[in-house]
């Protein structure tokens, strides 16, 4: 086997790893730290820093090492932790992911930050220890022992809970593994003690060690390169061996069964036996998933194989409305075959709904990453906040997730930055120093409700309005709240006073509104001075299913998305109010909304064209209202979205297609951008129709 | 009716045939390269796309997967335009994507050696003259080569979105 294989999955694990190691580092209690905790914190370290040994990633090795010891002094009580402590921590973790992301990448890490975090680890350590930081175990006195006869190979060998700093004598015994990857393991056991004897064969190959590594964490090491079921992992009593020798392990021809229940003969200091999964309780457990075999309580899936049976099933579901409406039409048909088909209608929706859950991830994905952002920003800032996070299980799509973190992230910085004002300020405001920010989830309908809410100063309308006029924006003294909230989504627009490395170039509110409505969502500004903004972002659950409305105009079908409908109703003459230009508003209660004529926007034939004649419903989209005009609601249902692009290109007024259960193509309409369209094609007089190439350029430009 | 690429010698690339799907628009006998063919079919259940140009019939449903189709007999300005049961789609693959074009008939897959393959006509043709890769010279017929990839993928068609608009 090569090695350079298992590069992805190291880098992979290490990856979770750190992040493990963060979330544990922030939840810290600094004066009574959680020795679980520091324990997880430990493994992580030490898991990274074999591995890094492994593929001869020195400095990334190197950097973990120290870390490592710090750590365990920490967990063994010898290090006292303050809150600088642990900033240095964190400082190391991210220091430890840039050196990884340049291994990743095929670099060298930078050698002087290397360096710089070097020393002030061994700094530290001499400090707060008085001593080197460099220690080793001490070498055990045991001397070689003869090898034992192969008992059953035993998955889960007794671990050792924690030993002793002075150096453990641990026997390792790798069960069918190669030459090659052997050596790799030799070397390996190398670096977290000393080697006392090895020999065997192949399919059992004996090493004695003296280290100060707990038997678990040699495992967690060694799970980089060999399967757990080839390990055989435990320890031997190094003051017994040499009182008992020639026997070197207590029962000598110890079956399984024994040695993981009994205690070895040591008695009052033996380790007690435990399963790994007792020795790691925390999730941290799960963490070698999918090598795991038995015990892992989850696998890794790539994303493309999901997206695979996702679409399959989509094709299922099709294809069982399709039989549907076969049996509805044929009034033959019998009860047993159409009881059948209802019964297959419930598995296949019950199918689709446990396949589109793989896709499904907790928010706390995304929220996970905010409380150390917003710790270095408010020190950053000089700023007290409090994060608070709300709906952490509220789930959303995997690609969403992704999508999200970016502009979220855009968004907290800017409330930490221009929302919360510094303690003084708050004080002298008559609230509290510390600023409250809190992220919430939660879901509403089809769609997600993510929200960052700052109790803040609020933003100021007059600076908003003068910097728009500066920018050259079209601004008015009229125009109400909710417009002037939104001119901070203009390109380039920023009302800091000053840029500073956290935010204020400007460059980044219109992203965030243009990634959000990449992803079929907008983002809604509620703000009151002195009381703080509430930024929502409204977003699809998911992107691969929809709760559709299809709709007749004419002869064609044209499906809305469920949530954008508010009602349907038939309007009334006097309820219409032409306007010179040809648009038409409905006067709804006490609104005028826009009217679109779908038959008119997407060029149908035979569709009815007086509005008292035909339905009206009323849609949003991107925060507006407008009133569609069609023939017939036909009715809802779920339908698999399918992209245009794929194949072809964006079609104005279309967000995407769908297949209906006869196998044919229904658009998918955008209603905010049908009414552009709409509206393009009454500004230039009858839309040039002459169907050349142009005419789609020209929609496709404007 | 899926005709799969038959397996090509696997001589010399000097001496190689290359084989060719002949399909005729109007009078004309057209070929393109059979390894951009990924099937064909009829012309049936095309849903209509507005503000599209006429030569875009629409969209259909190609096992899941939406695909455009465009007719070339519209795009090249050829009487007689109808749609029957004979209609043929031939569905090609292009830089990854699957568009469908309509054609009067499909004949026959033909294997052109390199000696038979002259260079494009000037003119003569409905087909402009930039999309054209030779012409193909057999006894008694005379095969228009088109450079489907060029064709679909030219700004003309409409058919993918350009970077820079």
């Amino acid at each position: 086997m090569d090695i350079s294989d298992f590069f992805d999955t190291f880098f992979e694990e290490a990856q979770e790893l750190l992040d493990e190691m963060e979330q544990h580092l922030l939840a810290l209690d600094v004066d009574a730290p959680d020795p679980e905790q520091l324990n997880a914190i430990f493994r992580a370290a030490h898991s990274i820093k074999g591995g890094a040994g492994t593929f001869g990633l020195e400095v990334l090795q190197r950097t973990t090492h120290l870390l490592e010891n710090l750590l365990d002094y920490t967990r063994h009580g010898e290090l006292t932790l303050r809150r600088d402590i642990v900033d240095t921590f964190l400082e190391t973790k991210d220091m430890l992911q840039d050196q990884m992301d340049a291994y990743r990448a095929g670099e060298e890490p930078d050698p002087e930050a290397y360096e710089r975090i070097c020393k002030v680890l061994q700094q530290m350590a001499l400090d707060e220890i008085g001593e080197t930081a460099d220690v080793g175990g001490a070498p055990a006195p045991a001397p070689a022992a003869k090898p034992e006869p192969a008992p059953e190979p035993e998955p889960q060998a007794a671990p050792v809970e924690s030993a002793s700093a002075g150096g453990d004598l641990l026997e390792v015994v790798l069960l069918g593994v190669g030459e090659k990857d052997r050596e790799l393991l030799i070397a390996e056991l190398g670096q977290l003690g000393d080697i006392v004897s090895r020999d065997g064969e192949e399919e059992r190959y004996r090493v004695l060690l003296t280290s100060s590594a707990s038997a678990d964490d040699v495992e967690a090491v060694m799970c980089f390169i060999a399967e757990p079921e080839q390990l055989q992992i435990r320890a031997v009593e190094a003051s017994s061996l040499p009182a008992d020798a020639p026997a070197p392990a207590p029962e000598a021809p110890a079956p399984a069964e024994t040695a993981s229940k009994a205690e070895p003969s040591g008695g009052a200091a033996a380790p007690v036996a435990k399963p790994r999964k007792e020795a790691k309780p925390r999730d941290g457990a799960a963490k070698g998933a999918g090598k795991g075999g038995g015990e892992s309580t989850s696998i890794r899936v790539p994303v493309t194989k999901v997206d695979q049976i996702i679409n399959l099933v989509g094709e299922l579901i099709i294809t069982q409305s399709m039989l549907n409406q076969v049996v509805d039409d044929d009034t033959n048909a019998g009860g047993t075959l159409s009881s059948g088909l209802n019964l297959l209608q419930r598995n296949a929706r019950d199918l689709q709904e446990a396949v589109m859950s793989i896709r499904m991830v907790p928010m706390d994905y995304v929220f996970s990453r905010f409380p150390r952002l917003v710790r270095d920003l408010a020190s950053k800032l000089d700023k007290e906040v409090e994060l608070v996070t709300e709906g952490k299980s509220t789930e959303l799509d995997k690609g969403l997730t992704e999508r999200i973190i970016d502009p979220l992230t855009h968004l907290v910085r800017n409330s930490l930055d221009h929302g919360i004002e510094d303690p003084d300020t708050r004080e002298a405001a008559g609230k509290p120093r510390v600023g409250k920010l809190t992220l919430s989830a939660q879901h509403q309908g089809g769609n997600i409700l993510i929200e960052v809410i700052d109790d803040g100063a609020g933003l100021n309308r007059e600076k908003l309005l003068a910097k728009a006029e500066s920018n050259g924006l079209q601004v008015s003294d009229g125009m109400s709240d909710e417009e002037v909230w939104q001119l901070i989504f203009a390109p380039g627009f920023s009302t800091a006073a000053q840029v500073s490395d956290v935010s204020g170039r400007g460059v980044g509110m219109d992203v965030v509104k243009r990634n959000i409505q990449a992803m079929g969502g907008h983002v809604e500004i509620l703000s009151r001075a002195g009381e703080g903004t509430t930024t929502r972002i409204v977003l699809p659950l998911t992107l691969a299913i929809l709760d559709g409305m299809s709709i007749r105009v004419g002869k064609e079908i044209f499906i809305l998305p469920v949530n954008a409908v508010l009602e349907s109703l038939q309007p009334r003459k006097e309820d219409l109010y032409p306007m010179t230009g040809g648009d038409v508003l409905l006067k709804i209660r006490e609104d005028y909304l826009p009217v679109i004529a779908v038959h008119e926007a997407m060029d149908v034939e035979g569709a009815g064209t007086e509005p008292t004649e035909s339905i009206t419903v009323i849609v949003q989209g991107e925060g507006r209202r407008y009133a569609l005009q069609v023939d017939e609601l036909i009715g809802q249902q779920q339908v698999v979205v399918k992209n245009l692009e794929t194949n072809y290109r964006k079609v104005p007024g279309v967000s995407a297609a769908t297949i209906l259960g006869d196998g044919s193509v229904a658009l998918i309409l955008d209603v905010a951008d049908l009414h552009r369209l709409s509206q393009r094609k009454r500004e230039g007089g009858p839309f040039d129709t002459s169907r050349d190439s142009m005419s789609l350029k020209e929609v496709a430009l404007s | 009716m899926t005709q799969s690429s038959a397996a090509r010698e696997s001589v010399d690339s000097n001496v190689r045939n290359s084989e060719f799907l002949v399909f005729s628009l109007g009078s004309e006998e057209y070929a393109i390269d059979i390894l951009k063919v990924q099937e064909i079919r009829g012309y049936e259940n095309v849903t209509r796309i507005a503000n599209a140009p006429d030569f875009i019939k629409g969209v259909a449903n190609l096992r899941g997967v939406i695909v455009p189709i465009v007719d070339l007999r519209i795009k090249f300005r050829l009487d007689n335009v109808e749609y029957n049961e004979q209609t043929v789609v031939i569905v090609v693959s292009i830089e990854g994507r699957i568009v469908g074009i309509v054609v009067d008939g499909v004949s026959d897959v033909m294997s052109l050696k390199p000696d038979q393959i002259k260079p494009a006509p000037e003119f003569g043709v409905s087909m402009p003259v930039d999309y054209l890769s030779g012409l193909g010279n057999l006894e008694d017929r005379m095969l228009v080569l088109v450079d489907i990839e060029k064709l679909l993928t030219s700004d003309e068609m409409a058919l993918v979105e350009k970077a820079a608009e």
